[in-house]
């Protein structure tokens, strides 16, 4: 403490003010220590996995990942496998619900089996998305590509399944692989498999 | 508060979870340090989505919340300060 301090008669409450003083600096130091781990360590970052390519499991990611990207983190979503038919700009308008094996459906598996079920429970299921005012996958990917979330295509997918890069929602990074996105994982705070 | 000391609306009425978050984060980049903007929105959800993402977000301050009865439906009004 400077001797050069606060004289006369506010002297008398010094002790305590002191204190406060000491109080306050030592909540400062903590943020600045946090803030300086920030600066240095650059924004937060998260790294999802997508994988599937039914219209119920394209959402989590989106969402989560504008969220996210709401949130200041550096989002990177790999899309491999049928997660790139949300990439995909035509298929991603008609991603279908399967009604087998899911016990949420308000038909049993044998119903669900027959053909043209999933077209029956998606048409009911993208009603309700539009009832309630969810946004569509469309919209999703385009506020996440705004947002900065770096949507990518996994390029042994797209070539398994015989895709074209220009198949794909304008933004969208191809050419990456299975290094690339485990390089990012290593140096995320949040990895999440979907 | 009132609205004659928000610098900007966003009307996110009608739009679901995630969208009040990202409409928000949106406007609020555009926010000069100081103003204050206000977010209307109809997802019940919103209440402690916005406040989550102003708690997270450093230079953000959630003034207000407020649940208000309009035209038969709730609307949730939210007033967010960039700090300076």
């Amino acid at each position: 403490m400077s001797t050069d301090t606060t004289a006369g008669s506010e002297a008398d409450s010094l002790p305590e003010d002191t204190a406060e003083l000491a109080a306050r600096v030592e909540e400062l130091e903590t943020e600045l220590a946090d803030l300086r781990s920030e600066v240095e360590d650059g924004p937060k970052k998260m790294v999802i996995i997508a994988t599937k390519g039914t219209l119920d499991m394209a959402y989590p990611p989106l969402i989560l990942a504008s969220t996210a990207a709401a949130f200041g983190y550096d989002v990177t979503v790999f899309h491999t496998f049928w997660g790139l038919e949300i990439l995909h700009e035509e298929n991603s308008k008609d991603l279908q619900l399967s009604s087998v094996g899911n016990p949420n459906m308000p038909v049993p598996n044998a119903i669900a089996a027959l053909p043209g079920m999933d077209r029956v429970t998606t048409r009911m299921m993208r009603n309700r998305i539009a009832d309630n005012e969810v946004a569509s996958i469309e919209e999703l990917i385009d506020v996440s590509l705004q947002s900065g979330v770096d949507l990518q295509a996994c390029q042994m997918t797209i070539e398994l399944l015989d895709y074209d890069e220009d198949e794909f929602y304008d933004g969208v990074t191809t050419g990456v692989g299975a290094a690339s996105a485990f390089q990012e994982m290593v140096e995320a705070d949040i990895q999440l498999l979907v | 508060m009132s609205t004659e000391s928000t610098a900007t609306t966003v009307d996110v009425k009608g739009q679901n979870c995630p969208m009040p978050v990202i409409k928000t984060k949106g406007a609020f980049d555009e926010l000069a340090a100081g103003e204050t903007m206000e977010v209307l929105a109809t997802d019940s959800g919103s209440l402690s989505d916005i406040k989550g993402w102003a708690e997270s977000t450093a230079d953000a301050e959630l003034v207000d919340q407020q649940e208000v009865e309009e035209g038969g439906e709730t609307i949730y009004k939210h007033y967010v300060r960039k700090a300076e």
